[in-house]
């Protein structure tokens, strides 16, 4: 049967996501861009996944941050190491940089979400070239913008209200994972879909590194941990 | 008797190796009325004589935009031309709607050449009649390209194109090491100087020329007709007198050897009756 919106043929559409990252937080340094973002992949609301790599580098100048479906990140992925192929095969000393690769995601996911077939994730984008840092996000209905600190989900209620309060444009590489593992901590102790597994990842004018997982060290020992419905009469 | 068995088809080869009906669309180009391109570090520009068809009518536009980057200068086909620029037109605009960056030139040129390069081998299809002076900026700076339509392109720090091209290419030979840091107005001036060479008994006037600039922080744009003839002026570049050189320079460009082709070219242009009889000079009747 055909409808204005296709046949039914069409109609495997993404409905809701099946496995989710949350939280992707990227910052601006003073060489460049960080991001962090933990390794959980949660089927529904369980924590079904523990070792998903959620940052990957695009090109040269660029690396990318996802939280969302998983699987619609790895198609991304393709559409994004074809590109960086094709531009590569150009071999003529022009190259993407992060402002090219993110305006390009923002039309793929506008583009799907304009066939009711959206990717289901929210992207961070950050890059070094020719000493201009960039540091941008897009959603699955294609809202883009740039900023100094940007997080995606989670991140947006808990990290950034941190975010603004401390971040400067001086920021050294330690001051920067300090601030990352900061909001990392929070959104742990109040996002139940974070793990605590994560990786930072920096890329300046040399290039991209992504770190080894690594916890944080956690306290549970509060009065409000230990017996959260204490004060909350009717909870369990 | 000994007509030309290997010229009927684009796609066929002569024995010599040669495709005759492209080299024929070649031969076009020379006939256009002349465009020259020059370029420094940072900026590049096109010029071009412009030709009236007859005393009635106005000339036609021979260099047009094609982004703020990007411009381009046209002899041979007028028409080809047009439709290879709003071809270079959507290239471009599609290309920052996607990336939101101007298009890099030499990717232009090579979609360009490879677009040209299609009608050479096509039964079905003829080669375009233009030869197109690109003069672009990006990244790695100011360029200036050369697409021709046998589908090659050359990239250059001066070149002219069309007729009697051969009188601005030795001025522009003689010149061209001092044009890389060179500026803005010297290499207007040099344009300018060098399209004067071009014109036979005629004196060089802002109604007979257009003139177009690009460069870093400038976006591309042809200059306007009291700008050119002020700068005419002021760099005295004075037309020459009639008599003096009208047998100068018959434009035997690039030892193409005068066969088959140029009698064409000499069949195509017998029915042009403002030039002199020299039957491989002045416009084609489809161009101009």
């Amino acid at each position: 049967m055909n409808n204005l919106i296709g046949s039914d043929a069409d109609s495997q559409r993404t409905l809701y996501p099946y496995v989710t990252g949350t939280s992707v937080v990227g910052i601006k340094y003073k060489d460049g861009i960080l991001l962090a973002a933990d390794m959980g992949g949660s089927y529904g609301s369980t924590l079904r996944y523990k070792t998903v790599e959620r940052m990957k580098s695009v090109g040269k100048h660029s690396i990318i941050g996802a939280s969302g479906e998983i699987s619609d990140f790895q198609e991304i992925m393709r559409y994004l190491d074809e590109l960086i192929l094709y531009d590569n095969m150009w071999d003529d000393g022009n190259s993407f940089g992060p402002k090219e690769v993110h305006n390009y995601l923002t039309r793929v996911m506008y583009n799907r979400r304009n066939k009711f077939n959206p990717l289901w994730n929210s992207l961070v984008l950050g890059g070094v070239k020719n000493g201009q840092k960039y540091l941008g996000t897009v959603n699955m209905i294609g809202v883009h913008y740039e900023d100094n600190h940007v997080a995606t989900g989670f991140g947006n209620h808990l990290s950034r209200p941190i975010l603004r309060d401390e971040w400067h444009e001086n920021l050294t590489f330690e001051e920067g994972v300090k601030l990352l593992e900061k909001c990392m901590r929070v959104l742990l102790y109040r996002d139940r879909s974070a793990v605590n597994k994560l990786q930072i990842a920096k890329i300046t004018e040399e290039g991209v590194t992504i770190s080894q997982p690594y916890s944080l060290k956690t306290f549970w020992n509060f009065a409000a941990f230990q017996n959260p419905t204490v004060g909350a009469e009717g909870s369990w | 008797m000994f007509r030309n068995q290997y010229d009927t088809d684009v796609t066929t080869w002569s024995p010599a190796g040669r495709l005759f009906q492209v080299e024929y669309a070649m031969e076009a180009v020379k006939q256009g009325s002349a465009a020259i391109g020059l370029r420094s570090k940072t900026h590049v520009v096109l010029a071009c004589v412009n030709k009236a068809s007859s005393e009635l009518s106005s000339h036609q536009k021979k260099i047009f935009k094609v982004d703020d980057h990007i411009g381009v200068a046209i002899a041979g086909l007028t028409a080809d031309g047009r439709v290879l620029s709003r071809y270079m037109r959507n290239e471009c605009i599609n290309y920052s709607y996607t990336y939101e960056s101007p298009l890099p030139v030499g990717r232009l040129v090579v979609q360009l050449a490879d677009k040209a390069q299609v009608c050479t081998q096509r039964s079905w299809k003829r080669p375009y009649g233009v030869g197109l002076l690109i003069g672009g900026l990006d990244e790695s700076g100011a360029h200036l390209y050369y697409n021709c339509p046998s589908g090659n392109y050359f990239e250059y720090q001066a070149f002219a194109i069309g007729s009697r091209s051969q009188a601005a290419k030795t001025y522009l030979e003689r010149k061209f090491e001092t044009f890389v840091d060179s500026s803005r107005e010297n290499l207007i001036k040099d344009a300018l100087f060098a399209l004067r060479e071009t014109l036979q008994g005629e004196k060089l006037t802002s109604s007979n020329c257009t003139i177009a600039v690009l460069g870093i922080g400038e976006a591309f744009s042809t200059l306007d007709q009291e700008t050119v003839q002020r700068l005419i002026n002021e760099f005295e570049v004075v037309g020459e007198d009639p008599p003096a050189e009208a047998s100068a320079a018959p434009d035997q460009s690039d030892g193409a050897e005068p066969g088959p082709a140029a009698a064409a070219a000499a069949a195509a242009a017998d029915d042009d009756d403002q030039e002199t009889p020299a039957a491989d000079q002045g416009a084609a009747p489809m161009d101009i």
